[in-house]
């Protein structure tokens, strides 16, 4: 049994007045023990983060903060600790990396100074030494150049690099335990895997303990040794990752895991030979402009070619500027290109011109990714519903009757009708896009990662009702999304996308099964835990 | 919208800002009947100091300050209002085109704006009430040829970002018109940013006209607060009166609806983190 | 040599306002009721019919109106300012003899307002909803709300009239020829109420901005990451939010720098002081409208060389600016 290296006993994060709950968290009890990465999982609302926080006291005071409750470290209660003995422990003995890399950097001092600035505020060292062991760091997180990093503002590095950077700040005076805040959620799959990695690497070499938040089974599979879950601030469940994960006791982490979608296709579906319904022939799209003086330009897509059959569920798939969401939003054509033909139902609506437009759009429609931006704050539902007929000439009173009875449709309450999108969560909101879209009665459905913004749990409602919506309306469905699970259980045929292009497209058995593409190999050896549903509990 | 006022009904400070333009506007509506004669006309001796019968004094002529003051704020209300209105309707065609078409349209509109924000405002403004003959409409053309720019930018500002958010994006996807889309999805959601801007613009056109009635570019035939400043300057030794009370009434003024304007700013625009 | 193609960029793009301001003088010029030349003139009253031919022919208003536009646009690239009958002077040398005053006080008034009004914002936010804010926060409302002449006249009122500690008006003590530091103790003497009158209202401005700038930056992510790294709270006040909250009040008080212009024309009229504004409104007294448009133009490019400077200090500051 290692070593304990800092211990949570019963601890209580008390909430403002007014707030869902009177607690975050109540009564957490953990053990983090040297050399061990433990996770703490949990839905968005559960409190992961702030108990986090509360370690080294970054609780948004005096509104959140510690109600009862110890956190011990090194014989100390670091709830109750004075501020001058917690800076002391901050960023030395205890170390912290966030999830968005790019505004928890300084974005007017460079890597170099903000690295160099953990050293001056804890050690004596000289310029000389401290830059030494600054570019020690910058080279044990595997960054090209250090030199030039050091050198190098924010903005200049990536995504990947920037998360890099901050866990070599965090690392920098060997700290016995690394708080990682969902370090990874906003990276690119391939470059999450590799941050997976380095964190593993590291916490390996140094003995370090970890406790890594986060929302993703998958990532707890591949990295953690202890798991405890999180359910809107209680503890319900906690051990070694094969004992959780394998074979689960508790009832929400059963359901949470039952409702991750596998990475193993289902049992192949017939082939689908049903006519095209969508074609896009070397679809073109480049965004800037070249200026007297300069400027730059991005190619979007480069000339891509796809077909889209009737009654099929084709995915698109890829990282961020592959340009999933481009080619998307130019079928439906919410994005004019620079060339290239859309074939819908064979008659090409690339070049039509607004008002000839307006029969078209009855016949592709889209759902939005984000529940939160993709409504009209000030509209009710049912005229959000309703607006879509109305502008194509249905009377109002019939069709905010359609628009009830698609909320029953969609599986909501008639109550909704009169409500506005604030009284609603994120996945009723999503239902209510999917109502909105089916308004028309299209034959293709464009969804831009609809589950993207939502939990696991809601994540898998939504997709079934997809699922359902699509079987019994008879439609055709183009769905665009990074999570190959999603894709894999949703999707007939999968295309890859790699900056603009269309890499590989097969049927999603011959895609998982035989990859041809090595970027294809890639992007699935780089999804968080792989199959980890299948791997027998150890 | 609803809970936006109910936010504003808690904070003190702009319920205060209320209370004063509540009082300005009573006391707007009631000059004519407390003060029914013209305020041009002699009412008693010049150079009265105030108390007694003359509240506030009388000036070098032997006007009665406090009617004078009364009528000012009649002056001052209009064209503050009148001159914000118009920068307010200027300003949300020539941002709100520039923001929803972008490309070149957006590109001139916004190097018009530019322009009219570089240009030095107070000069700019006595100049036009100078060539076209002082009068009220001319300062309400003057302060609002100087104060949309402001307004241009902010709803251009606006409209950007909603553009690219998805609700206007799904309203173009199922076909609607660029005007059901500017008036019925993305005026409302500027609302209550123009609201509040344009209420802090209020002060600034009301100290606007005050400069320039007290440089004589004021309307001749209305009495003005700018008007008693400067004719009681003369005389600013001996009699001090003449110039204080008007200054604090527009002081008053400006300060009541400046307090109003942030109020409604953070009612309607909460921000995410404690004030 | 980056750096010199973005000066050069900056100064291509500030012709075109050059360009327009002349252009509005000119439509300005003829939207005035009247013979143009009779604007021109102004109210001088003793303008003979010879006098009225001869700017005719100077301004080439015989002829059409393209070619006097050529004219007109001729004459301001050469600072051709025209005459001002009243004053007896040729205007570009007349605004240049005030143009010192005017500056000391602008430059005064600027340097107080920005200085003075950024402490006290970071002296507000740093104790935020505490005493020192709700103070600073007051003062600030109330002096956003006071027309700057006014304040100018009541400060007479109290300081010269009442106490006698500063004088009336004036640049300096007429007639006593003071030299050295006691001229310059002198002109300071007569500076600060001018100064003090143009400067409340923007010192009021940065201060509420700069209070609203630390307050959003001290709720970044970047704050909490150097929390999470041990720093002391006052080293990262000073070390990290103290430079990414002026960035936004430098390009703010870079646009306000013109209105100063405006403003110093009530304020000099209120003290007296010899400089561009009390020559304005001389020039409004006499309906002298050449003059007031050259004033115009000369303001309108100060305006455009500091906010170049401004643009220049900015792209220096925020190493996100590409250039």
């Amino acid at each position: 049994m290692s070593q304990t290296v800092l211990e949570l006993e019963k601890l209580t994060i008390a909430l403002p007045s007014g707030a869902d709950r009177a607690n975050a968290v109540s009564d957490i009890d953990l053990v983090l023990r040297a050399g061990k990465v433990t996770c703490l999982i949990g839905e968005s609302g559960s409190g992961k983060s702030l108990v986090a926080r509360s370690i080294l006291g970054l609780l948004p005071r005096p509104h959140v903060r510690i109600g009862s409750g110890r956190i011990l470290f090194e014989g100390q209660d670091l709830a109750v600790a004075p501020q001058d003995k917690m800076r002391a422990i901050r960023g030395a003995k205890i170390g912290m990396i966030f999830q968005e890399p790019m505004t928890a950097l300084n974005p007017l001092h460079t890597i170099g100074r903000q690295l160099d600035e953990v050293l001056r505020i804890h050690t004596s060292l000289g310029k000389a030494a401290r830059r030494a062991r600054v570019l020690e760091l910058i080279d044990s997180v595997h960054l090209p150049e250090p030199s030039r990093i050091i050198r190098s503002f924010p903005h200049q590095l990536s995504g990947g690099q920037r998360q890099r950077a901050m866990i070599a700040m965090a690392l920098l005076l060997n700290p016995r335990l690394l708080i990682a805040d969902e370090p990874t959620t906003a990276l690119d799959v391939t470059t999450q895997a590799q941050i997976l990695y380095l964190i593993r690497e590291l916490q390996r070499e140094h003995g370090t303990s970890v406790l890594f938040i986060t929302h993703d089974f998958g990532v707890v599979a591949d990295i953690a040794d202890e798991v405890a879950v999180l359910q809107r601030g209680t503890l319900v469940e906690r051990g070694t990752a094969g004992a959780v994960l394998g074979a689960p006791t508790h009832p929400y982490t059963k359901a949470l895991i039952a409702a991750v979608p596998k990475l193993v296709p289902p049992a192949a579906r017939p082939a689908n030979t049903q006519p095209f319904i969508v074609e896009a022939r070397d679809i073109a799209k480049t965004y800037g402009t070249r200026g007297l003086f300069g400027g730059r330009v991005t190619v979007a897509l480069a000339g891509v070619t796809m077909e889209l059959r009737r009654g099929e569920t084709l995915g698109l798939v890829g990282e961020s500027g592959s340009g999933k969401s481009t080619l998307a939003r130019a079928i439906t054509r919410l994005l004019p290109i620079d060339g290239g033909e859309i074939l819908l139902g064979g008659a090409d609506i690339a070049q039509l011109s607004r008002r000839q437009l307006r029969p078209v759009r009855k016949r592709v429609q889209m759902v939005f990714q984000d529940p939160y931006a993709s409504l009209d704050p000030r509209r009710r539902i049912i005229d959000i519903i309703a607006e879509g007929p109305i502008i194509h000439g249905t009377p109002p009173a019939k069709a905010r009757e359609e628009a009830q009875a698609l909320l029953r449709l969609v599986g909501l309450d008639a109550s909704a009708a009169k409500r506005f999108p604030h009284e609603f969560s994120g996945g009723q909101r999503q239902r209510i896009g999917i109502a909105r879209a089916l308004a028309l009665h299209p034959d293709v459905l464009v969804a831009d990662e609809p589950v993207s913004a939502l939990d696991v749990s809601v994540q898998s409602q939504v997709l079934a009702l997809l699922a359902d919506i699509k079987a019994r309306l008879h439609l055709s469905m183009l769905f665009v999304t990074h999570d190959l699970r999603v894709a894999v259980q949703v999707c007939d045929r999968i295309a890859v996308m790699k900056q603009g292009e269309v890499v590989e497209v097969a049927p999603t058995a011959e895609i998982f099964f035989n990859p041809q593409h090595s970027y294809t190999k890639a992007l699935f050896a780089a999804v968080p835990g792989g199959t980890w549903q299948d791997r027998k509990a150890s | 919208m609803r809970e936006g006022f109910a936010r504003f009904a808690r904070n003190r400070t702009a319920l205060f800002g209320a209370a004063v333009l509540l009082c300005l506007l009573l006391l707007v509506l009631l000059t004519p009947v407390i003060y029914p004669d013209d305020p041009f006309k002699l009412a008693g001796p010049a150079l009265q100091p105030p108390g007694g019968r003359f509240l506030l004094g009388t000036d070098t002529l032997g006007r009665d300050v406090a009617a004078e003051i009364a009528y000012g704020a009649r002056t001052s209300l209009i064209i503050g209002v009148g001159a914000t209105l118009a920068a307010i309707v200027i300003g949300a065609v020539a941002g709100g085109v520039a923001g929803y078409y972008r490309g070149r349209t957006e590109t001139v509109l916004m190097r018009i704006t530019e322009f009219f924000q570089t240009i030095p405002a107070f000069i700019f403004a006595l100049l036009i009430v100078a060539i076209l003959s002082p009068s009220v409409s001319s300062e309400i053309i003057a302060i609002a040829a100087v104060s949309w720019p402001s307004i241009a930018r902010l709803v251009r500002g606006e409209f950007v970002s909603l553009g690219g958010r998805e609700f206007v994006q799904a309203c173009a996807g199922l076909g609607a018109s660029d005007a059901r889309i500017i008036f019925s999805h993305m005026l409302p959601n500027c609302a209550s940013s123009i609201i509040a801007v344009g209420s802090l613009l209020i002060g600034t056109a009301i100290l606007l006209e005050a400069g320039l009635a007290f440089l004589g570019l004021g309307d001749p035939n209305v009495m003005s607060w700018g008007l008693i400043i400067s004719a009681g300057r003369a005389v600013l030794r001996s009699a001090w009166w003449i110039c204080t009370f008007p200054g604090i009434a527009i002081l008053l003024t400006v300060l009541g609806i400046n307090l109003i304007g942030d109020g409604l700013n953070e009612a309607l625009n909460p921000r995410l983190r404690e004030r | 040599m980056r750096f010199a193609r973005y000066m050069g960029y900056r100064l291509v793009t500030a012709l075109p306002v050059i360009f327009g301001i002349i252009v509005l003088n000119f439509l300005l010029i003829h939207l005035a009721p009247g013979d143009a030349a009779s604007v021109l003139a102004g109210e001088s009253g003793a303008a003979t019919p010879e006098y009225m031919d001869e700017l005719r022919h100077k301004f080439g208003l015989d002829q059409s109106l393209g070619m006097q536009f050529l004219t007109y646009v001729s004459n301001m690239a050469h600072f051709n300012l025209g005459y001002s009958y009243r004053n007896d002077a040729d205007v570009s040398s007349l605004i240049l003899e005030r143009l010192g005053p005017t500056s000391l006080l602008m430059l005064t008034a600027f340097g107080t307002a920005v200085a003075l009004g950024i402490i006290l914002g970071l002296v507000a936010a740093t104790g935020r909803n505490s005493w020192r804010d709700n103070i600073i926060s007051l003062i600030s409302l109330v002096a956003y709300a006071t027309p700057g002449f006014w304040l100018g006249l009541m400060m007479i009122v109290i300081f010269s009239i009442g106490l006698g500690w500063l004088p009336t008006s004036g640049f300096d003590t007429v007639g006593t020829g003071h030299e050295g530091w006691a001229e310059v103790w002198d002109v300071a003497r007569h500076l600060v109420m001018p100064a003090v009158s143009l400067a409340l209202f923007y010192l009021a401005l940065y201060a509420r901005l700069m209070r609203a700038s630390v307050l959003e930056q001290t709720g970044m992510d970047y704050v909490t990451t150097a929390r999470a790294k041990g720093q002391t709270e006052r080293r990262i006040m000073t070390g990290h939010v103290l430079r990414n909250a002026l960035l936004p009040i430098v390009t703010i008080a870079g646009v306000q720098a013109g209105n100063l212009i405006g403003g110093s024309i009530v304020v000099e009229t209120v003290f007296g002081w010899p400089g561009i504004g009390t020559l304005a409104f001389n020039a409004l007294q006499s309906r002298d409208l050449n003059l007031l448009l050259a004033i115009f133009f000369m303001s309108a490019c100060l305006i455009v060389i500091i906010n170049l400077a401004v643009d220049v200090i900015y792209v220096m500051l925020d190493p996100r600016m590409e250039i």
